[in-house]
């Protein structure tokens, strides 16, 4: 960037005038930098820059097309519109996660119509548009659809709040439109009607996802879409198609790179068997797999010729048994991301350990979490059988009903590299099942050895001195959950005092009280949101808070039958545009 | 807490203590009502640790029936409703899916109300309106052209009356009765 590296550091002071304007003396003129950070699409190097002085604040703001916001109501439409003149594609989340397990009210909030009301004024050359947790009118739809004549792309996971009008309206109006993509959206109110809206000449779809649609769509529309769109690169349809329909599809797209089927289980003839078959054998460009709900071992070898470029294979929705798996991986040597359901249980997953020597992220999914049943599922042998073959391992998502420490210590000495280690001992508080004692020890190893790591959960029987090894050793920390855990304030202190890069805290049933929250006065303006739910808090301590700290929004939200003193769902997070007037009244804003 | 202060109370082991006895006579309740009631015994004291305070009075104020804790296990709700919903279908009665070559839609029929392989034929055939034939160890089904298949925990596809009744049982996930032509290779000594 700048020729001469000594001068880079130091601007000379003729630059930072009180106007802000660039200097004709200036070292870079308005367009050299504007050019030059034009460049730069992360947004945390863009939130860096902004900060170096007024010059480079305004080239940024300037240049910066793609907005992410992590939380919808840290800072208001208005302030984002006065700042960013110039943006085309939009990145909001909204709810806290733990809206995700039916934690929050229904009307909680994250509603984003006031965003698009104002991206409809200040971005009507607005492309892209990927929302997160959050909920999305019909009307809002329609004022999409209505507002921005070049959108192209459109993301929803895990929203809620929209029904077929909404999606309809975008289908019909968005002629440009290249990406629908409603993933985990709740779709309990959803049709399958706008599918069948696309206008006739429509053709220019690339990646198109209602893998979560309750409802079926119309065939025949799809055939046809799918036909006309030749740049069509990611399809996932829901469970209402079947392998024979699924068959045709195939045949009209195979540049396809993602697919996700709909069921899997049907009467087929030979012919048919061997129809989709060779359908699957001519899709080379497979490099993602998902669907496949109540596949069988007679079906899956149908996928068997598609299966070599797989990177990321999805059976979350296949209930499997551990011999269906461990054909199915023969193979798909390839793989880098697998996740199952844990009727595959420990034997399945030592087909994984045998199997997919790249894996680098491992989720396992429990398929009935209620079930107290000791004997089903995945235990702590699967899991070291997978460390033990897969040594790159760096995700993984654990869902088991025993543990024990020394497994996860050969487990990360396997595998020092993990970046994200959730594990979740489903039964809350249980110990080590070998020798009772608590899972301390595991959590400690995880934190010292897994020097990469940037997010943990941590479940089981826990003490205090497993925060205190966390608060010691996992300095590259940003997200933390936590369940059933801790013996006291301490717990919390540590992990408060000891990650510095710590932005995302969620706690919920441990012994933590005001102290504990009170100890991390300065830290919360730091992070992006803390969340305490059936701990020990107190409206008092929440009120000091709140006090305390102005530029945090302290929200409360209150069970039925809790006493005045009792704060049973709190939300902190940092804002720069003040209380949220949205909040229904059961959200208490302090 | 009782005052004890001591590094076992605070593991709160009576909760996680394995014991003989029926489901739902356990203290798994306490976790519900954990968050309501005991916690708040004494909210500013410091020495509340909390769950394990005042869990006497969880006994009296839990439910009778095990109780599930909301939003635990942390799994999404639509995950959650696809997969119980398909494993409640093999759970209550042993439902499995009975499909037949050419027909367009699956039946289902609950393998636990019959006591023999001779009951379950008998109803298959009555539900799909054709005859099977008779079982023999060396030629399988003789004298018609429907053999009655099942794939088992292991994903292969086995004839029917091979194995013991029980071992049947345990281990099939699915019926098939398949057209004689497609059936030549199971149980004729293969």
């Amino acid at each position: 960037m700048d020729p001469d590296p000594k001068k880079s550091k130091f601007l000379p002071s003729n630059l930072l005038n009180s106007n802000g304007s660039s200097h004709p003396q200036s070292l870079f003129p308005d367009e050299v930098l504007e050019k030059v950070l034009s460049l730069i699409d992360s947004h945390k190097d863009r939130n860096s820059v902004s900060l170096v002085c007024k010059d480079w604040y305004n080239a940024e703001r300037w240049t910066r097309s793609n907005l992410f916001i992590g939380n919808c109501y840290s800072v208001s439409p208005e302030i984002v519109a006065r700042r960013f003149p110039k943006i085309k594609s939009v990145r909001l989340k909204g709810k806290p996660r733990f809206s995700d397990f039916d934690m929050l009210p229904r009307d909680w909030g994250a509603n984003v119509h006031s965003w698009l009301v104002m991206f409809a004024k200040a971005y009507p050359f607005l492309e892209e548009l990927r929302l997160k947790r959050m909920t999305v009118s019909d009307q809002s739809m329609e004022l999409l659809a209505k507002s921005f004549p070049h959108f192209r792309a459109l993301s929803l996971s895990s929203c809620d709040g929209f029904t077929d009008d909404g999606l309809k309206a975008i289908t019909t109006h968005c002629g440009n439109l290249t990406e629908l993509d409603i993933r985990d959206s709740v779709t309990v109110d959803v049709g399958g009607g706008w599918l069948s809206c696309f206008p006739e000449d429509f053709s220019s779809l690339e990646i198109l996802n209602f893998s979560s649609l309750n409802s079926e769509v119309s065939f025949e529309a799809l055939e046809k879409l799918v036909s006309r769109c030749r740049s069509l690169r990611v399809l996932k349809v829901n469970e209402s198609i079947t392998l024979d329909q699924l068959q045709r599809l195939l045949v009209h797209a195979p540049l396809l790179t993602e697919l996700g089927t709909g069921s899997f289980l049907q009467e087929l003839t030979p012919r048919q068997y061997e129809d989709i078959e060779s359908a699957f054998g001519n899709s080379k460009n497979l490099q993602v797999l998902s669907g496949l709900w109540d596949a069988t071992s007679f079906y899956l070898p149908v996928l068997y010729g598609a299966c070599s470029g797989l990177t990321f294979l999805n059976l979350s929705d296949a209930v499997l048994q551990s011999g269906e798996l461990a054909k199915l991986l023969a193979h798909c040597p390839n793989l880098r991301r697998l996740w199952v359901i844990d009727t595959v249980e420990d034997k399945g997953l030592e087909a994984v350990g045998s199997s997919c020597p790249l894996l680098e992220e491992l989720r396992v999914f429990p398929v009935d979490p209620y079930d107290l049943d000791h004997r089903h599922g995945v235990s702590e042998m699967g899991f070291l059988a997978v460390s033990r073959g897969c040594r790159k391992l760096r995700y993984v998502l654990y869902f088991c009903r025993r543990m024990t420490n020394a497994a996860v210590v050969t487990i990360v000495q396997n595998c020092p590299d993990f970046t994200h280690f959730r594990l979740c001992i489903m039964n809350p508080r249980q110990p080590d099942y070998l020798t009772n004692e608590t899972m301390d020890e595991a959590f400690g190893a995880v934190a010292k050895t897994c020097t990469k790591l940037r997010r943990l959960s941590v479940s089981g029987l826990l003490t205090d001195t497993t925060f205190e090894y966390i608060g010691k050793y996992a300095k590259n920390l940003e997200t933390l959950s936590v369940a059933f855990a801790g013996s006291s304030d301490r717990g919390m202190q540590c992990v408060l005092e000891g990650c510095p890069k710590l932005r995302k805290l969620e706690i919920r049933d441990c012994p933590f009280g005001n102290a504990a929250l009170l100890s991390g006065l300065k830290k919360y303006e730091m992070m992006r949101s803390l969340w305490m739910s059936s701990c020990n808090l107190t409206m008092k301590g929440c009120r000091l808070l709140a006090r305390e700290m102005p530029r945090l929004n302290v929200e409360v939200i209150k069970d039925k039958g809790s006493d005045e003193i009792q704060a049973d769902k709190v939300y902190v997070y940092r804002s720069v545009a003040g209380p949220r007037q949205d909040a229904p009244p059961v959200v208490l804003t302090l | 807490m009782e005052g004890v202060v001591s590094h076992a109370s605070d593991l709160n082991l009576e909760a996680t203590e394995l014991r003989l006895g029926l489901p739902g006579t356990d203290e798994r309740e306490e976790f519900v009502s954990v968050a309501k009631n005991n916690k708040r015994a004494s909210p500013e004291s410091a020495n509340d640790s909390g769950p394990e305070g005042g869990k006497s009075i969880d006994h009296e104020n839990a439910p009778a029936a095990k109780a599930q804790i909301v939003g635990w296990p942390p799994v999404r709700s639509y995950r959650k409703n696809n997969l119980e919903a398909k494993k409640t279908e093999t759970e209550s009665g042993m439902y499995v899916k009975v499909s037949m070559d050419g027909a367009p839609y699956l039946r289902k029929i609950d393998l636990s109300v019959y006591n023999g392989y001779a009951e379950l034929l008998k109803a298959l055939e009555s539900m799909f309106k054709l005859t099977i034939g008779d079982y023999s160890e060396r030629e399988g089904y003789k004298g018609s052209e429907y053999a009655p298949a099942y794939e088992d925990k292991d994903g292969d596809l086995m004839l029917l009356g091979d194995v013991p009744w029980d071992m049947f049982m345990s281990s099939c996930k699915r019926l098939r009765i398949m057209k004689g032509s497609d059936a030549g290779g199971l149980g004729s000594g293969v």
